[in-house]
């Protein structure tokens, strides 16, 4: 906790070490820039080492101040080096090119000399030479290639022709000093008469920051300078070469030292940072810092304490002592790699408030669950499984834990949650009887089709009413082998009618039959299925989450909410919606094919039930169904004003009765913080008091009647229309398993299904690229999308409709100094 | 084949199993810290799976209408499945 809120940052204590530490970092920032720049790669710091301690904290920063400016010396000569030598090097060049053109002329089958820009031919003779009475000078240099011609013209312009130039290219591309970036120069070679004129043209010569060197006149002295720059050359090379290697020992010597001390000074950092948080006792002798402690770990603190006092020498003990305070503690759950995962899910939403019922347990099987009715399918699922097992078994190697693809890391911290979620959707899926759209046939089907064409009605009856096709040949009765295929000819599809006997033989043991998979009408039956089923587990879901609200309202020792909250809330729910779930499970029970002609729908009933009328219609259910659901409704409605004016009467009575003692703190138990002191000096000094910011008295709280009212009014009406709605919202369970199955069919039925037409090799042949087709399609629509899509829903159902039945999510995390590793790099 | 299902049968058998899951098992699992976890995971997954699987039964225990198919389906299932 930060108790000095009133010192400003620059005055703390330790802001001295921590600009030490900046400085150090900057040091090493300068280092690695070198290595880098030299190609090398700073490895990771092999062991984890300790902060150091403030002798060897100076002896770092003294050591790496003094290789930085090693570094830069040695760097800083090698520049002048490579500037000299460069130089050398091309005054070489030219007297070599100049030599050409003032030496004797060259025999007729010399090679060619390169061009340079410039295209015309050296007028020079060099025997002319001799037969000129004016005395010839020269000017020679070296020009940037980009701005030979603009040279030229300048000069051909500004002494009208009493020169003769000639340019030649460098054979060997060098660096530019400005850019560093190597391009072959052009020599020039002036020869010019008159001293005006050589003053014009080393002015121009310098406009065009043009290299120019001194061109001795005669051969001898030529041959001298040039093997004088020769030997030069050579021995600037020698000395340049001991430079680098050089150079690459203080750089070896920072490459092995840095990681090192990087970590340690980080280390160091972070605990003057947290040292300035501690505020220094009157005597300036001793330290003193308020933490939030579990109380579990006290004495895992006091056995650190000691440790710490023995290890740096001091004389005295350091001492945890408890202070009372009327701050909320921050909130902890201990997570282990498996349950982090479902944690974060929960914690995304809001942190639990301190000590309130951690829905994450429940959440670890009931997300996945539901992420599975929405995405039911046998072999999607088996994929996923596998993917995330895959995660889960290799999670430790390190070339997947320390990825930096972002989007892989999310999916990686996930692999539980993916994995589960696979597991649990080929269970749905087998259910759904959905495998990449297909239905398995476990058990055999339970609707026979042989007996229903056996039967009668198919035979000649036209005016059966079970029939659905009023298309059927009048009065023809064609004989019995050949009924079938003429009947099945004029008929394109039949229903089969489990009123026959024989036809239905009993349900399918274990999922939806696999018949429904081939029939036209299954979406009707399956839409029916599941929607009741959303229903049914929605109510079930929220219901789970009222009954979690218990747990709050026992550990806060508030046991007027039971009655006064949970009960009519409950009575609330069940009354309405638990009786929906009972006319359901009724309906399938007692009604049967027999009488589905008349069968009442519960919808109808449900709304009627709201408004008091009935339909003539509708058969009721079971007899008595009215004043049963009468009495259902006076009982919710009458919950209403309980919920709603229940709690704050109640509190307000409670004020009214003389008060006994402050009303005990909610914030009893576990977590208190401690006053942790580190010694500095010899004399131990007593706990101080320090400021406590942001704490209000306990006796602060007079009632405000209008707010709690307030409250428990927008609580109650939240909550009941709460309960209709989100009952209504958990039909996306229903929406997004249709979605996921009417694709994944389509998938199967445009892209798949065109590899097997052709049942021939070349058919083979085409398999291949429409597998891979289906296959990418699958991923990237069915798994990727789909998943991503069922994975938010079900966030949402779990986030809104179940924990705000119960959840407050008000609390902050604990958040415990440590020394996480430094990602940057 | 035209396989007549009980229906008592499957009920029987999935209720005793994951009542294994939801109420025996809980009583074996080892100490230690995850104990409290593993069991709310046993005890909710075999709510959630017992209940879904029970929905699916009844959903078609007695169905109202029965599958309609085309003839030439008809034709296959007829001569080839039964």
């Amino acid at each position: 906790r930060q108790l000095n809120p009133k010192v400003s940052a620059f005055q703390r204590r330790f802001v001295g070490e921590v600009r030490r530490c900046e400085e150090m970092e900057k040091t090493f920032t300068f280092l690695q820039q070198e290595l880098r720049g030299a190609g090398r790669a700073l490895g990771p710091c092999p062991e984890n080492p300790r902060a150091p301690l403030a002798r060897e904290a100076l002896r770092v920063q003294e050591q790496s101040e003094q290789l930085a400016q090693e570094l830069r010396e040695v760097s800083r000569n090698r520049a002048s080096l490579r500037g000299r030598l460069r130089e050398l090097r091309q005054y070489l060049h030219v007297l070599r090119e100049g030599q050409r053109f003032t030496s004797l002329p060259a025999p007729h089958g010399s090679p060619p000399r390169p061009r340079a820009l410039s295209e015309r031919e050296p007028i020079l003779d060099p025997s002319l030479h001799q037969h000129l009475d004016r005395k010839i000078n020269f000017v020679a240099g070296v020009i940037h290639p980009w701005r030979v011609s603009a040279f030229e013209r300048l000069l051909w312009r500004a002494c009208r022709g009493y020169l003769v130039a000639s340019f030649v290219e460098m054979p060997e591309p060098m660096e530019d000093p400005a850019t560093g970036e190597s391009i072959t120069w052009v020599i020039f070679l002036i020869s010019y008469w008159g001293e005006q004129i050589g003053q014009k043209i080393r002015k121009i010569s310098d406009c065009f920051h043009c290299h120019v060197y001194p061109y001795p006149e005669s051969e001898a002295s030529r041959a001298d300078t040039m093997s004088g720059l020769h030997s030069q050359i050579q021995d600037l090379s020698v000395v340049l070469e001991e430079t680098e290697q050089y150079l690459a020992q203080v750089l070896d010597k920072v490459a092995l030292a840095l990681p090192t001390w990087r970590v340690q000074v980080q280390k160091m950092k972070a605990i003057y940072l947290v040292l300035n948080q501690c505020s220094f006792d009157v005597t300036e002798k001793c330290l003193i810092a308020e933490v939030w402690c579990p109380v579990r770990d006290l004495t895992q603190v006091q056995d650190a304490l000691r440790q710490g006092s023995y290890k740096s020498g001091s004389s005295v003990e350091c001492f945890v002592q408890r202070i009372p305070t009327s701050e909320s503690p921050p909130t902890l759950i201990r997570t282990n790699k498996f349950t982090a995962g479902f944690q974060s899910i929960v914690d995304a939403y809001g942190v639990a408030s301190y000590q309130e019922v951690n829905p994450a347990p429940y959440a670890i099987i009931t997300f996945p669950f539901i992420f599975a009715i929405m995405f039911g399918d046998v072999g999607h699922g088996l994929l996923m499984f596998l993917f995330a097992l895959w995660m889960v078994l290799y999670e430790n190697s390190p070339s997947l834990r320390q990825a930096s693809n972002e989007i892989w890391l999310t999916f990686f911290e996930g692999r539980y949650l993916i994995l589960l979620m696979g597991a649990f959707s080929i269970y749905t899926g087998f259910i759904y009887n959905e495998c990449f759209s297909k239905a398995t046939v476990i058990f055999p089907s339970a609707w026979s089709v042989a007996t229903m064409a056996n039967h009668s009605s198919w035979r000649w009856d036209p005016n059966s009413p079970v029939t659905p096709n009023p298309r059927s040949l009048p009065g023809l009765t064609p004989p019995r082998s050949v009924h079938s295929s003429a009947y099945l000819a004029t008929h394109p599809s039949l229903t089969l009618d489990p009123n026959v006997t024989g036809v239905f033989q009993g349900p399918y043991p274990f999922g939806i039959d696999p018949i429904w998979s081939l029939a036209t009408n299954h979406l009707n039956f399956l839409n029916s299925f599941k929607m009741k089923m959303s229903v049914v587990l929605g109510i079930v879901h929220m219901g789970f989450g009222v009954l979690l609200g218990v747990f709050n309202h026992l550990h806060f020792q508030q046991r007027h909410r039971l009655v006064l909250e949970f009960l009519p809330e409950m009575v609330f729910l069940l009354a309405l919606f638990g009786y929906l779930v009972f006319l359901i499970f009724y309906k399938w029970i007692t009604f049967s094919a027999a009488n589905s002609l008349v069968a009442p729908s519960i919808l109808i009933h449900f709304i009627d039930m709201f408004l008091f009328t009935s339909n003539a219609g509708n058969l009721p259910l079971y007899q008595g169904q009215v004043p049963v659901q009468t009495v259902l409704v006076v009982l919710a409605l009458a919950s209403v004003p309980v919920l709603l004016l229940g709690t704050p009467l109640y509190l307000c009575c409670r004020r009214r009765a003389p008060r006994t003692g402050r009303p005990a703190p909610v914030a009893t138990g576990e977590q208190e913080p401690l006053l942790e002191g580190q010694e500095a000096g010899n004399s131990v000094n007593a706990t101080k008091e320090d400021v406590e910011s942001g704490g209000h008295s306990p006796d602060a709280e007079h009632l405000d009647f209008a707010e709690v009212f307030m409250h428990q009014a927008i609580h109650t009406i939240e909550y009941c229309l709460g309960c209709v709605s989100n009952t209504a919202s958990y039909l996306r369970l229903w929406a997004l398993s249709l979605a996921h199955a009417q694709l994944s069919e389509v998938l199967w039925t445009m892209v798949m299904r065109n590899g097997f037409v052709r049942l021939s090799y070349a058919g083979g042949v085409v398999l291949v690229p429409v597998f891979a087709a289906f296959a990418v399609l699958t991923v990237a629509i069915l798994l990727v999308m789909e998943g991503l899509s069922a994975f938010l829903h079900a966030l949402r159902l779990h986030w809104v409709e179940f924990q705000n039945k119960f959840y407050v999510g008000a609390g902050y995390k604990l958040s415990p100094f440590a020394f996480a590793p430094d990602a940057r790099e | 084949a035209m396989t007549a299902h009980s229906f008592a049968l499957p009920v029987v058998l999935f209720s005793a199993f994951w009542g294994l899951v939801g109420i025996a098992a809980p009583w074996f699992v080892p100490k230690g810290p995850n104990r409290g976890v593993i069991i709310t995971m046993l005890v909710t997954t075999a709510v959630c799976c017992y209940l879904f699987w029970l929905i699916a039964i009844l959903a078609q225990a007695n169905p109202l209408f029965g599958p309609q198919l085309k003839n030439e389906t008809i034709w296959y299932v007829r001569f080839l499945w039964e």
